[in-house]
């Protein structure tokens, strides 16, 4: 790691401040992924404004009927949140399908959103990468790319958001508080997370010196029908290679709202509404399934060693979506019925 | 002593000095350490090199292994991705804590009694782990408990053996909230 300096501070304002005060300032909350990019090099901060003490843990309620998870809740603590495992069991489950339990234990709600691509060549400071060094070139186009994206991909870059946890918070529709410089702002899950496009550097619409107070889950939890599928090369402790939060409301055998995102397949979380649309209004069918799943992969893009992609995240959407039907959620849930 | 070596930064012409170290309070085992370190010494770092409890073990550095595993507020975390200056008020347990030469933990008893370890090196971490996972108190059957130590790997393959120690100690608190 380089030298850098380090504050804590106890209020969000004070933050703010203190990390606009330090050029080339970042925020530190669990630490987990930026501590992990400091000693690989690949992320330099010259001083660290630490988080923790912030009074931003609480999981409360809203005005709206929905849920508020504090930036530095741990995913932990959330995932294992009464509130959450009744009224978000989507989200609890995407959580658990994450890391390790130390790592949960660590890891704020606020750094899941903010963690940067596992792509291999952005780690390695020896290779070309426009989004550790932009305009340095994309040694994963050309070159082994088996757990890149295969959907909104640039020329710039193939490389996949991460995470589990924001997969599910897409498809719930959460919204992102921040606070900043110039004051709060809320920002819809779905336009958190950016596409590579010719800026592949930015992982996020945050402006700079912005902060991550909180999530608000709106009161529709899915609670019913819904699962979170995670494959990987193993079964714990292991990033997707492909991963889907479906959700369905039904009424009867018809599907009268729907939400569908994957993750591992993108450079954000990938909700497609289209794909709910074409659910919506329709028989619970492996037919109807089979459509929004054909909709989801039809732009899709292999890039080699990643071509698999495409048919695994096909029939991953329908074995999801069955699954979210049936109400029987994925072998993760050994999860839920632990004692809490 | 106490200065970690600041040579390569200090030394390159037109870099900066890199700022002093500074003073950090930490609680191990209960008992209180002032230790005068860099704000980038990791937890690891300063309760291997510092404190000199060798126990916690360096495996990859990088939170993918477990060997570093310790207790923070009766918390499992990965000691290598978390900084000392994080957690100035924090009760930190590592595997001294657990146990004494005398008197074994009875998770150490365990991995004893179930051969949970060839080279055991990343025993203190899976020790350390499970008892993380006693307090957390939500694994219980064989597969809960795999799953809530996916975090720890052995490179020697002792996952039977671990799993065995782990379950038997697991049942035996079970057991003693029923009674």
């Amino acid at each position: 790691m380089n030298p850098f300096t380090y504050s804590s501070v106890t209020a969000v304002e004070d933050a703010v401040r203190d990390n606009a005060s330090h050029e080339g300032a970042a925020y530190i909350g669990g630490g987990t992924n930026l501590l992990d990019l400091m000693k690989e090099n690949v992320a330099r901060p010259t001083h660290l404004v630490g988080l923790n003490k912030l009074p931003l843990t609480a999981i409360e309620p809203t005005p709206e009927g929905g849920l508020r998870l504090g930036a530095l809740a741990t995913n932990a603590d959330t995932a294992w949140n009464e509130e959450v495992k009744r009224r978000y069991p989507l989200l609890n489950q995407a959580i658990l399908a994450g890391a390790s339990p130390q790592l949960r234990n660590m890891a704020t709600n606020g750094g899941n959103l903010m963690q940067r691509t596992r792509c291999y060549y952005f780690y390695d400071t020896a290779t070309p990468c426009n989004k550790r060094e932009p305009g340095s070139g994309c040694s994963a186009i050309g070159g082994f790319n088996r757990i890149h994206a295969i959907l909104g991909t640039s020329e710039q870059c193939i490389a996949t958001h991460p995470s589990d946890m924001c997969v599910a918070l897409a498809a719930l529709a959460a919204t992102v508080r921040v606070s900043g410089p110039s004051g709060e702002r809320t920002i819809p899950f779905e336009d958190f997370h950016r596409l590579p496009g010719n800026t592949p550097e930015r992982d996020n619409n945050l402006e700079p010196g912005e902060l991550i107070t909180g999530l608000d889950l709106p009161a529709k939890g899915f609670e019913k029908n819904f699962s979170y599928l995670k494959l990987r090369d193993r079964n714990s402790y292991a990033f997707a290679l492909v991963s889907v939060a479906a959700a369905l409301e039904l009424d009867g055998n018809t599907i009268t709202d729907a939400r569908l995102a994957l993750g591992g397949v993108a450079h954000k979380p990938w909700r497609d509404q289209e794909a709910e649309n074409l659910l919506k209004g329709q028989p619970a069918t492996p037919e109807t399934f089979a459509r929004a799943a054909a909709k989801v992969v039809e732009g899709a893009q292999g890039y080699g060693s990643n071509n698999f992609k495409i048919e695994l995240a096909r029939r991953a959407i329908v074995r999801a979506l069955k699954q979210a039907a049936e109400g029987s959620q994925h072998a993760s849930d050994v999860f839920l019925n632990s004692n809490p | 002593m106490l200065h970690p070596s600041t040579s390569s930064a200090a030394g390159a012409a037109g870099v900066a000095a890199p700022p002093p170290t500074g003073t950090v309070r930490l609680t191990i085992n209960g008992q209180q350490h002032t230790l005068q370190i860099a704000p980038w010494t990791t937890l690891l770092d300063a309760l291997r090199e510092y404190v000199h409890l060798t126990g916690t073990k360096k495996g990859c550095d990088h939170g993918q292994c477990g060997a570093c595993t310790v207790l923070v507020n009766g918390k499992r975390i990965n000691s290598c991705l978390s900084l000392a200056v994080m957690h100035e008020d924090h009760d930190i347990t590592t595997i001294e804590g657990l146990g004494s030469q005398s008197t074994l933990h009875p998770l150490q008893q365990a991995f004893i009694d179930h051969d949970a370890f060839q080279c055991g090196y990343c025993t203190p971490g899976q020790i350390c782990s499970a008892q993380g996972l006693i307090n957390e108190g939500r694994a219980h059957t064989e597969e809960e408990i795999k799953e809530h130590m996916s975090g720890n790997l052995c490179r020697c393959g002792a996952y039977a053996g671990i799993l065995n120690a782990v379950k038997e100690v697991v049942d035996a608190k079970s057991n003693e909230v029923k009674r």
